[in-house]
């Protein structure tokens, strides 16, 4: 199954050293990600996971790993404080899950809420026929546009630290001269 | 025989509390900066995952109305993924900039040789 596959990719991420490695195996992560949520129904979810996770970030990474030039190495660390906080966190959840509906049922609690709204309403009163769409822009566009802020307020902070990084090479050299 | 079914109805929160912890375990115990930032990013994607699991209904459709089909996995967890994906890949580039200079100003991303430097200085 295709969590499986996603749970193995997981673990070779871990245990993998070279960052090119790594980057290139969570390129293949993203696009499982996006398979499973194909096959969970989110069709735009998993269209934007494919284009964003697999496309976008590994591209970034790739820019980051061109400009530090980096390698991971074997660290002498003890890894036994994290691990076992990653077990205890691990076991805790999956202890919580088990008060979870089980996957797919069709009279489980959030269904019952606002989803049936959208989806009897959505084309009398908004004209789209994709409630994802519909939701999306029309009846949560103030989430919409509060993300839009985000991105450009992440965008603005790479910006600036990205310039002041070619500024202050620019400066040095000058000074060298 | 409840038990086993029970892991079977559970399995896909078992599995996506696996990536999690997995992500966590590298965000922790790695000191390479990039390799932390993708841990970040599997704990994130895995979120998703976990928010979009409920929503589906077995036998249901994707969320696009069309008078063929009368049951839809619920719309309202993809609409706060989309939101979060976007933000999650703007997170990261906004570290992997911070990286970047962090690599401009002391030479290494491994943690440990930061903090060595630190203490000499």
């Amino acid at each position: 199954m295709l969590l499986t596959l996603l749970v193995i990719v997981t673990i070779a991420i871990v245990r993998m050293r070279s960052l090119f490695g790594v980057i290139a195996l969570s390129g293949v992560y993203s696009f499982l990600m996006a398979s499973v949520l194909m096959v969970y129904d989110a069709v735009d979810v998993a269209m934007t996971e494919a284009a964003v996770g697999a496309g976008v970030s590994t591209v970034l990474l790739l820019a980051a790993l061109h400009l530090t030039k980096a390698r991971e190495y074997p660290q002498p660390r003890p890894a036994a404080i994290p691990l076992l906080v990653a077990v205890v966190v691990g076991v805790a959840l999956i202890w919580a899950t088990y008060d979870l509906p089980a996957f797919g049922i069709a009279d489980a609690p959030i269904h019952k809420h606002v989803a049936p709204h959208y989806l009897q309403n959505a084309i009398q009163e908004t004209l789209v026929g994709n409630v994802v769409s519909a939701v999306l822009a029309d009846y949560r566009g103030f989430d919409t546009f509060g993300e839009v802020i985000v991105v450009f307020t992440a965008g603005i902070g790479v910006m600036l630290l990205l310039k002041g990084r070619r500024q202050g090479r620019d400066g040095r050299e000058g000074d060298a001269r | 025989m409840g038990a086993v079914q029970n892991f079977f109805d559970h399995y896909n929160y078992i599995a996506t509390i696996v990536l999690m912890v997995a992500g966590l375990y590298i965000v922790i115990a790695r000191g390479n900066m990039i390799k932390k930032l993708i841990g970040l990013m599997l704990f994130q994607t895995s979120v998703y995952l976990l928010y979009i699991a409920p929503g589906k209904i077995i036998g249901g459709t994707p969320p696009v109305l069309d008078p063929n089909f009368t049951v839809y996995s619920n719309p309202l967890p993809h609409v706060l993924i989309l939101t979060a994906i976007v933000v999650g890949v703007a997170t990261i580039a906004l570290g992997l900039a911070i990286v970047s200079r962090i690599h401009e100003a002391y030479g290494t991303i491994e943690e440990d040789e930061i903090f060595a430097r630190e203490e000499q200085e």
